[in-house]
C-alpha cells in the first residue's frame, strides 16, 4: 500500500554519529551478512571473483574531505543507508504496492513478492538507499533489521539491527524517535542531530550527529603558563630538583 | 498495523546452532559467534562475552563467510612440476608430501641442521612452531615480528616490560587523553575502536599523530600531520617542554624507575655509563632517609632523584641528572623541531602543555590499597590521566626503537604507566627483558638447539656469532647489524640465503607468509632470487617448502606445498606462551576449533608439524619408543608441557582437588570446557592487583599463583638501558667481543642508553633534493594483508588502489584527475593511478597495502582491478640501503632490532599518462585451483 | 540517468502512438473500415509498442499486473492505468468506425483526453522526481505533450496542426533544456546539504565507498560529455523538429511525409536519450559525480 501513514505509533531509526565513525566498514558486512542469510533475496555479488564485481548492499560508507575556515582538512567517514523517511517519495511512487512504510514503527520495507523490479523507487529515492539486485531483480533495502529487531529468538540484547550490535566505534544507535526520551531522541537534541538534503522534503527519521570542533591552532595557547620553566639548563636543573626534593615529606630542610 | 500491509515473520529462525570459536580474519583474534544452518556457516557476529571484542566485529570479521568460501582456498598437497614461478602444480596425496618433506630434512638433521630455515609469517602458533624448530635443531627460526613491530616490542619489554596491543592497553575507564601514533589497523584493531568510541562518548579528548588523517586520526580532537620518521623528534621535543617546566611525576620517577640509579661518569673505566651495583649485583641508589648508598628494592628504601655519590675516586651521578642534561638541551626545543617534524612551535607547546593539564591538574585518584615490593603500603592510586599507543608506524623506521623508548620514557615521565588512566599492561606482562630468555644458536647435528631461539639479549655476550664473530643465524638476527633483533629478520632470510651471506641454507620452509609479493621488501628483485639458478643449473635456493591455506603469490615459488586448513576447519590456541588474548584487568587464552570440517584434502600447519616432527625423530615430538607423541594440534594443545604444571591453555587444568586456573595437570577434556565456555579462558586480576604491577606484590603473588613466572620478580622501569651501554662499550673498545670496525661508530650512536632521535637511514644516504617525498602504506581496515581481495564482499570495498598524493604536491607538479603517476626511488619505479588528498601531511604521499595482486594469484580472473590498478608500493622499498660506497651491505632496517624500515623510503613523484596497467606489471602466473564461480547469492536455506 | 533503451522506446513511441488516438478521437480524420482499422493499428502498434517496451525495463514482468493498484499515489500506476482505459475507449470508438462505420463522437472525444492524460501521466513519471531536478519542472509535461501532439498530428497527416505543433514542441524541448540546465545547482542540494558538513566548497568527496561500481552510479550517474550532448542537441532538433517543417513546407507527398515521419521519429529518440542521459540526479552528489 504506497499511501503513506498518517502517523506511525512509533519512529524507529537509527542515529549515526559522524564524530565517532572511524570509516571501518563493518557495518556494512555485517549488513550484507544478515541481510544475505534472511529477509527476502540474497544480496548477490556479480561478477565476483572478477574484474567488474559489483554487489548489492543496503549500507554504505562514503568519507568526505571537509576544509574548515581555518585549521587543516578533515576526513569524515560517512555511512548511509534508508533513513526511513516520513515523507517516503520511494513508498508512493511505487506503482505496485511493494514499497509501503510500516504504520506500527516507520520501517520503509519493500514486499519482494509484490515488486516488479522497474526501480522507480530507487530513482525517487535521493539517498541512494536502494539498490535493485541484479540476480533476484527485486528492489533492496535497510529493513532496520525487522527480522532482528522483534525476533524473540535472539536476546533482547541483540534485539537491534545487525549494523548497530556490530560497530565497533559505538558510532551507531538505534531507537525510537517518537519518545523524546529515547537514546536517539537525547542524542539527537544533545548533539544537534541532522538532516540530510532536507530540502529534498523527506523528513528523514534517522539523524546525523554533526564531527565535534576539531583542530586547535596552537596559536592562542591558554594553557602557556603551565610550560614556565623552572630551569633553562640541566645545572639549573638539578637545583631546583634539590629545591623540590627538600619540599617533600622527608626532605631534608 | 494497517490491513494493507503484508504479513511478515518477526521472529524467523536465526540459526541452528551457535559454534562459538577465535576469529583469524586478521591478527586481532575476536571472539566471534558463528551461526549455524544444515552444518553449514550461515552467518558470523562478534560474541559478547568475548574479553577483546566485547561482541562487536569489524569488516573483515563478519566477511568471513566468504573466507571459508572462498574459490581460493588450496585443495590437496602439491609438488611443483613446472619451473619456479610458473605456478604449475601436480595435486599429491599426503603421504607422498609428508615423505618428501621427511627425505629433504631428516638428512640435513644429522649434518647441518642450520641449512634448514625455518620462518612463519602471520604465525599464531610461536610457542609451537618454535619448539619444533628447536628440536629439529636449526637456529633459523623466527616469525615475521622482524618486518612488524619489533621496534615497538622491544622498545617496550627493554624499557619497562611490555609495549602495547597483546602487551598493554590504554586505561579506557579511566583516561582523559588520548594520544595516538601510527597504528597499523589489525594490530588491536577491534579494542582500539571500541576504547575510541568509549572515551569520546565520555567527553575524553582523541589526539592524532600521523602523517595521513584517515581512520583514527580522523576522529581525533586535534590531529598532528607529523613528517614520517620524525615522531621521536616531536616526542623528545615534548620530554623537552614538560621536564623543562618541571611537569613530570618526581615521586613516580624515584620509585618505580631507574632514574634513581647511579652512573659511572668515569670516562676511562670499562664500566662508565654502568650502574654502580653491590655485590649482589643490584643497582644502587641513594636511601632519602639515610643519605646513604642502597639496593634500588631495599626494604623501605626511597630513592633519591638528585643526589650524586663519589665512591672510590669514581663520580656517581642518578640516571635522572643525565636526562636533564640531554633533553633539556635547546636542541629538543619545538621551535628547533618545527620544520623537521612539520609541526609548529605553537602546536608542540599546546600538545604538551595539554599532556601537562590532563596529568596534573586533572589526577585520577583511586581510594584503593596497595603494597609495594619495598613493603611501602600505599592508601591510594593515583593516575596520570594520559595514555598513548603506537604500532608500525612509530616502529618501521631505522630510528624506530629509540622512537618507542623515547614514547615509552614520555609515558613514565609523567607517571602514567601502570596508573590509573595511563596505559596498563595485559597479563602475563609486565615481564622485564631480564625475564625474557635470552637467544640460543647453538647447533649439534642430530640434536635439539641449545634452547629457544629469541629472546633479550644483555650485552654483547649474549649475542648470536660463531667462534669466528660472524652471524650465526641465515637473518643475521643476533648479530653487530642488529643486536637486539628479538624477533629475528625475517626480511633479510631470503636475501641472504640467495646471496650465501653468512652462508648458503638447503631447504627454506615457510609457513603462512607471501615473501614472493607484499611481505618482501624489493618484491621483483626477491622473485629473482627465489627462481635464480646457480652455474649447475640448480636452484640457489635448493628447497622450498610452503604451508598456506590460500592461492597467494608465494605458492608459485615452493616445490612443496602443504595445505592448510581456512580459520573455521581448525583447532588453534592462543596461549599465554605466546601472543596471549589478555585484558589489562583479566589473563585469558583461547582456542579455535572445527566448527566445520575440511571439505578438501587439506590439514592444519600444526597438526602436520606433529606428523613430520614425528617422522623426523624430533625429540619433542616422539615418545620414548619413537611413537608420534601429539597425534594432532588439538592433542599437542591438552597434553604438551612447557614447564612443570605449565601447557599452552591455563584454563581447567587439573589440579589435586579438581579443575583449577593457570597451573595444573593436562585435562583431557580442557578443549570441550574451552568450547563450552564459549573458546576462551579468562581469570580476573584481583582489584587490588590492577595497577602498578610490575610494583604491586598483590599482582606479582598474583602471576606466580596462575604460573605467569615462579617467584614474585618486581622491577622498576629502565629509563636509562644498561644493555645498550653494554654494546656502546663494546663498541668503545671495551670488552672481549668487539662489533668489527665498519659497525663500531654505528653501534656508538643508535645504542644511546637515552632515547635519541636520529634522520632515518634512507634519507641521509639518498639526495633528498631528488626524492623530496615521503610514500608510506596503511592497512585498510577492511582488510588484512593479502588475504581480503578474494573475498567476494571486502574486494568491493578496496579493489585497487590509488596513490593518494597532497594537494601541495599535486598542484607543484600539474596533477589533474584521472592522472597517474610516475613514483621513483633509489630503489625502483612504478606508475600508478593518483589521487589528490589534502588531510595528509604536505610531504607524504600514501596508499593502501597489500590491494594489488599478481594475476593468476588468489583465484581472482585476469584484468581484475587488483591486478590491473592496484599496486604495491613494495617495488620501491630494497631490503638493502643504497650503497654507501663501503662495498658493505647495509640492511634497510633499525641498527639495534633489525626492524624493517618501510617507512623510510623517499621518493619522488610525477605524473605520467595512464598506462594500460599499474607498472611494473609481473606476467600471470598459472592458477593452482580452479577457475571461481561467477555470481555468488549466498544462502544457506533453500 | 542511465539512458535505458525500454524507457526511451517506450516513451517515444506511445507518445505518438497517444497523440494519434488524440487527433483519431477528435475526428480529425474519420477514416471507416478497413481504412480505419489501418489506422487504429498503426495508432496501436506505437501505444502498445511501448508500453510493452517499458516491461522490458522490469525485472519481473510477470507481477506487472499489480501496477495498476496504486493509482492513488504512483503516477507510473496512474499511467498504466490511463494508458489501458484509454485504449479501451479508443478500441470501443474503433470498434464502431471498423465494424459498423459509426462515429461515436463522445466516446472520441473522452478517448482523446484519455490519451493526452496519458501521455501527462507518463511525463509526470519523471516530472514528480525531486531527485531529478532537470525533469522536475513544469516544462517537462508540456514537452512531452507538445511532441505527442506533433507526432500525432504528423502521423495523423494534419499539416497545418503538425506545422504549429512540431514548432511548439521545439520550443518546449528548447525551455525545458534552458530551465533543465541550471536545475540541479537551482534546486538547493548541493555535497554540502548532502553531508550538512559545509558548504559546498568546503566539502569533497574522498573515496568511494568501493572501488568498484554499483547499481547507484550504473543507474543513476551516468555521465554524458558536453560537447557529445550539444551535438546531440542540434541533431535532434534538425531530425525531429527542423527536417519535418521543411518537408511539411514543400507540396506534400506521401514518400516527403514518411521521411518526415522518421526524420521527426530519430530526432524524438535522441531528444529522449539527452532527457535520460543528462538528467542529473542528487545521489551523485554523494559520489561527487556532480
Amino acid at each position: 500500500m504506497t499511501q503513506l501513514p498518517q502517523s506511525t505509533d512509533r519512529k524507529l531509526g537509527l542515529v549515526i554519529d559522524l564524530d565517532t565513525c572511524v570509516g571501518c566498514h563493518a557495518c556494512v558486512i555485517s549488513c550484507k551478512g544478515w541481510n544475505t542469510e534472511n529477509y527476502g533475496a540474497a544480496l548477490s555479488d556479480t561478477d565476483a571473483y572478477g574484474p567488474n564485481v559489483s554487489g548489492t548492499f543496503l549500507n554504505r560508507v562514503h568519507s568526505y574531505e571537509v576544509k574548515p575556515e581555518t585549521g587543516p582538512a578533515q576526513l569524515i567517514h560517512f555511512p548511509k543507508s534508508c533513513l526511513h523517511c516520513e515523507d517516503a517519495p520511494c513508498v508512493t511512487v511505487c506503482p505496485t504496492g511493494a514499497s509501503y512504510k510500516r504504520t506500527a514503527d516507520g520501517i520503509v520495507l519493500v514486499n519482494e513478492d509484490a515488486c516488479i523490479g522497474c526501480g522507480l523507487c530507487a530513482w525517487a529515492c535521493p539517498y541512494g538507499a536502494r539498490e535493485l539486485d541484479a540476480t533476484a531483480g527485486v528492489m533492496k533495502k535497510c529493513t532496520l533489521c525487522i527480522d532482528r529487531i522483534y525476533n524473540e529468538n535472539l536476546p533482547e540484547e541483540d534485539q537491534i539491527p545487525a549494523c548497530v550490535r556490530t560497530c565497533p566505534a559505538g558510532a551507531r544507535h538505534f531507537g525510537d524517535f517518537a519518545d523524546p526520551n529515547s537514546n536517539v531522541s537525547k542524542l539527537t537534541a544533545e548533539r544537534g542531530g541532522m538532516d540530510l538534503l532536507p530540502e529534498q522534503g523527506t523528513r528523514p527519521t534517522n539523524k546525523y550527529l554533526p564531527p565535534r570542533p576539531k583542530d586547535c591552532s596552537g596559536e592562542i595557547n591558554t594553557l602557556a603558563p603551565l610550560l614556565e620553566p623552572v630551569a633553562i639548563d640541566g645545572k639549573g636543573f638539578v637545583g631546583w630538583l634539590d629545591k623540590m626534593l627538600s619540599a617533600l615529606p622527608g626532605g631534608n630542610t | 498495523m494497517s490491513l494493507d500491509e503484508p504479513k511478515i515473520d518477526l521472529s524467523p529462525k536465526v540459526s541452528d546452532e551457535i559454534r562459538k570459536t577465535t576469529c583469524y580474519m586478521c591478527a586481532c583474534r575476536c571472539g566471534i559467534n558463528v551461526h549455524m544452518k544444515d552444518g553449514k556457516v550461515a552467518y558470523i557476529e562478534g560474541n559478547r562475552d568475548h574479553p577483546v571484542n566485547r561482541g562487536v566485529l569489524c569488516a573483515k570479521g563478519s566477511a568471513g563467510i566468504m573466507q571459508v568460501n572462498a574459490p581460493s582456498r588450496l585443495r590437496a598437497p602439491m609438488k611443483r612440476v613446472g619451473p619456479r614461478g610458473s605456478g604449475e602444480f601436480e595435486e599429491i596425496s599426503w603421504d607422498e608430501a609428508l615423505q618428501i618433506a621427511t627425505d629433504w630434512l631428516a638428512p640435513l638433521r644429522e649434518t647441518a641442521p642450520e641449512k634448514l630455515a625455518f620462518f612463519t609469517g602471520r604465525d599464531q602458533s610461536q610457542s609451537f612452531t618454535s619448539l619444533w624448530a628447536q628440536s629439529y635443531g636449526t637456529p633459523n627460526y623466527a616469525a615475521h615480528g622482524g618486518f612488524c613491530s619489533v621496534n615497538m616490542a622491544a622498545g617496550g619489554i627493554y624499557t619497562m616490560g611490555g609495549a602495547f596491543w597483546e602487551f598493554g592497553q590504554p586505561d579506557w575507564d579511566h583516561t582523559k587523553m588520548f594520544v595516538l601514533f601510527g597504528v597499523a589497523e589489525d594490530h588491536d584493531s577491534n579494542p582500539i575502536k571500541i576504547g575510541i568510541g568509549q572515551i569520546k562518548k565520555r567527553g575524553a579528548k582523541v589526539v592524532g599523530v600521523n602523517p595521513i588523517r584517515t581512520g583514527y586520526n580522523a576522529v581525533a580532537d586535534d590531529w598532528y600531520g607529523i613528517t614520517p620518521g620524525t615522531d621521536g623528534l616531536l616526542i623528545l621535543s615534548l620530554i623537552h617542554c614538560l621536564m623543562k617546566a618541571g611537569k613530570f611525576d618526581l615521586d613516580y620517577l624515584a620509585q618505580f624507575t631507574n632514574a634513581a640509579c647511579l652512573v659511572n661518569e668515569d670516562p676511562g673505566s670499562p664500566e662508565n655509563g654502568l650502574l654502580l651495583k653491590d655485590k649482589d649485583g643490584k643497582p644502587q641508589v641513594i636511601d632519602r632517609r639515610t643519605g646513604k648508598r642502597a639496593p634500588w628494592d631495599g626494604e623501605g628504601v626511597e630513592p633519591d632523584l638528585s643526589a650524586s655519590y663519589r665512591y672510590k675516586g669514581v663520580t656517581y651521578r642518578p640516571v635522572f641528572h643525565l636526562m636533564a642534561d640531554k633533553y633539556l638541551d635547546e636542541s629538543y626545543a619545538p621551535e628547533a623541531v618545527a620544520e623537521r617534524t612539520g609541526i609548529s612551535a605553537g602546536r608542540i607547546r599546546q600538545l604538551a602543555a595539554e599532556i601537562a593539564k590532563v596529568a596534573f591538574e586533572e589526577p585520577v585518584v583511586l581510594d584503593r590499597e596497595w603494597t609495594d615490593f619495598r613493603g611501602k603500603t600505599h592508601k591510594t592510586m593515583v593516575g596520570r590521566p594520559v595514555s598513548f599507543h603506537a604500532m608500525r608506524g612509530i616502529s618501521a623506521h631505522s630510528n624506530g626503537f629509540q622512537t618507542a623508548r623515547a614514547l615509552h620514557t614520555l609515558q613514565i615521565l609523567i607517571g602514567a604507566v601502570e596508573t590509573p588512566g595511563g596505559m596498563r599492561f595485559k597479563p602475563p606482562y609486565p615481564k622485564p627483558a631480564t625475564a625474557h630468555p635470552k637467544p640460543h644458536c647453538k647447533i649439534t647435528p642430530g640434536k635439539p638447539l641449545d634452547g629457544p631461539h629469541l629472546g633479550y639479549p644483555h650485552g654483547p655476550a649474549d649475542l648470536c656469532l660463531t667462534a669466528d664473530g660472524k652471524p650465526a643465524r641465515i637473518d643475521k638476527a643476533f648479530s653487530w647489524e642488529n643486536p637486539m633483533s628479538a624477533h629475528g629478520l625475517m626480511h633479510m632470510v631470503i636475501a641472504n640465503a640467495h646471496a650465501g651471506d653468512p652462508y648458503k641454507i638447503d631447504t627454506l620452509f615457510l609457513y603462512m607468509a607471501n615473501m614472493a609479493w607484499n611481505s618482501s621488501m624489493n618484491t621483483t628483485g626477491t622473485m629473482n632470487m627465489l627462481t635464480d639458478k646457480d652455474e649447475n643449473g640448480e636452484y640457489v635456493i635448493p628447497r622450498i617448502i610452503y604451508s598456506d591455506a590460500y592461492s597467494s603469490e608465494m605458492v608459485a615459488y615452493a616445490d612443496l606445498i602443504l595445505p592448510d586448513t581456512t580459520y573455521l576447519e581448525r583447532h588453534d590456541c592462543i596461549s599465554l606462551l605466546d601472543r596471549p588474548i589478555c585484558e589489562a584487568d583479566a589473563a585469558a587464552d583461547a582456542i579455535r576449533w572445527p566448527v566445520i570440517e575440511p571439505d578438501r584434502d587439506v590439514r592444519g600447519f600444526q597438526s602436520v608439524l606433529c606428523e613430520l616432527g614425528a617422522k623426523l625423530g624430533l625429540p619433542a615430538f616422539v615418545n620414548e619408543d619413537g611413537s608420534q607423541k601429539y597425534a594432532d594440534y588439538a592433542d599437542y594443545i591438552t597434553n604438551h608441557i612447557r614447564r612443570p604444571g605449565i601447557g599452552p591453555l591455563s584454563g581447567w587444568r587439573m589440579g589435586d582437588n579438581g579443575l583449577q586456573d593457570g597451573r595444573g595437570a593436562p585435562n583431557e577434556a580442557q578443549l570441550d570446557a574451552y568450547i563450552k565456555n564459549g573458546g576462551f579462558w579468562m581469570a580476573h586480576v584481583p582489584d587490588e592487583a590492577a595497577y602498578y604491577k610490575p610494583f604491586n606484590t598483590a599482582y606479582q603473588d598474583w602471576a606466580v599463583k596462575l604460573g605467569f613466572y615462579d617467584a614474585p620478580q618486581p622491577y622498576i622501569f629502565q629509563l636509562y638501558s644498561e644493555p645498550m651501554r653494554r654494546f656502546q662499550l663494546a663498541a668503545m673498545g671495551h670488552g672481549d667481543r668487539q662489533p668489527p670496525e665498519h659497525l663500531r661508530e654505528r653501534i656508538l650512536k643508535a645504542m644511546d642508553p637515552l632515547p635519541i632521535w636520529y634522520a632515518p637511514f634512507e634519507e641521509s644516504l639518498v639526495d633528498t633534493e631528488a626524492y623530496p617525498f615521503h610514500a608510506l602504506t596503511q592497512r585498510p581496515m577492511a582488510m588484512y594483508h593479502s588475504w581480503g581481495s578474494q573475498n567476494a564482499w571486502l574486494r568491493q570495498l578496496h579493489g585497487m588502489n590509488p596513490l593518494y598524493i597532497p594537494t601541495e604536491i599535486w598542484k607543484k607538479r600539474g596533477f589533474k584527475p584521472g592522472d597517474w603517476a610516475k613514483v621513483t626511488s633509489a630503489h625502483g619505479e612504478i606508475t600508478v593511478p593518483a589521487m589528490e588528498m589534502q588531510a595528509l601531511n604536505s610531504k607524504t604521499a600514501w596508499t593502501w597495502n597489500a590491494i594489488g595482486k599478481r594475476q593468476g594469484a588468489w583465484a581472482l580472473e585476469d584484468e581484475t582491478p587488483e591486478s590491473s590498478k592496484g599496486f604495491l608500493l613494495n617495488h620501491l622499498i630494497s631490503e638493502l640501503l643504497p650503497p654507501r660506497g663501503d662495498g658493505m651491505r647495509w640492511a634497510n632496517s633499525d641498527p639495534v632490532t633489525g626492524q624493517a624500515a618501510w617507512f623510510d623510503l623517499r621518493v619522488d613523484i610525477n605524473r605520467a599518462d595512464a598506462p594500460k596497467a599499474s607498472q611494473p606489471h609481473h606476467p600471470p602466473i598459472k592458477s593452482p585451483v580452479p577457475q571461481a564461480p561467477k555470481n555468488l547469492a549466498w544462502k544457506t536455506k533453500s | 540517468m542511465h539512458p535505458a533503451k525500454s524507457v526511451i522506446i517506450f516513451t517515444t513511441l506511445s507518445g505518438i502512438g497517444f497523440g494519434m488516438l488524440f487527433f483519431i478521437g477528435l475526428g480529425m480524420i474519420v477514416p471507416e473500415g478497413l481504412m480505419a482499422f489501418i489506422w487504429f493499428a498503426i495508432a496501436y502498434l506505437f501505444a502498445v509498442g511501448g508500453l510493452i517496451a517499458s516491461t522490458f525495463h522490469l525485472k519481473h514482468p510477470e507481477r506487472a499486473l499489480r501496477a495498476f493498484t496504486q493509482w492513488k499515489t504512483s503516477w507510473l500506476s496512474r499511467e498504466g492505468v490511463l494508458s489501458v482505459v484509454a485504449l479501451l475507449v479508443m478500441a470501443a470508438y474503433g470498434a464502431g468506425l471498423v465494424f459498423l462505420n459509426t462515429r461515436w463522437a463522445y466516446v472520441g472525444y473522452i478517448g482523446a483526453a484519455l490519451s493526452v492524460l496519458t501521455v501527462f501521466a507518463t511525463s509526470m513519471i519523471y516530472a514528480q522526481l525531486k531527485t531529478v531536478p532537470r525533469w522536475r519542472d513544469f516544462s517537462t509535461p508540456l514537452m512531452f505533450l507538445g511532441y505527442a501532439g506533433a507526432g500525432g498530428s504528423l502521423m495523423t497527416g494534419q499539416v497545418d496542426y503538425a506545422l504549429a505543433l512540431l514548432a511548439l514542441a521545439g520550443l518546449l524541448q528548447l525551455l525545458n533544456w534552458m530551465r533543465g540546465d541550471g536545475a540541479l545547482g537551482k534546486s538547493g542540494s548541493d555535497i554540502g546539504t548532502a553531508t550538512g558538513l559545509g558548504t559546498a566548497a568546503q566539502v569533497r568527496a574522498f573515496e568511494p565507498p568501493h572501488t568498484g561500481t554499483n547499481y547507484l552510479l550504473k543507474e543513476m550517474v551516468y555521465v554524458v560529455g558536453r560537447k557529445h550532448a550539444g551535438r546531440l542537441r542540434i541533431l535532434s532538433l534538425l531530425m525531429g523538429i527542423g527536417l519535418p517543417i521543411l518537408l511539411l513546407l514543400v507540396p506534400f507527398g506521401h514518400m516527403l511525409a514518411a521521411l518526415a515521419i522518421v526524420s521527426h521519429i530519430v530526432g524524438v529518440f535522441a531528444s529522449r536519450w539527452l532527457f535520460f542521459a543528462q538528467a542529473e540526479h542528487v545521489v551523485g552528489l554523494y559520489y561527487g559525480k556532480r
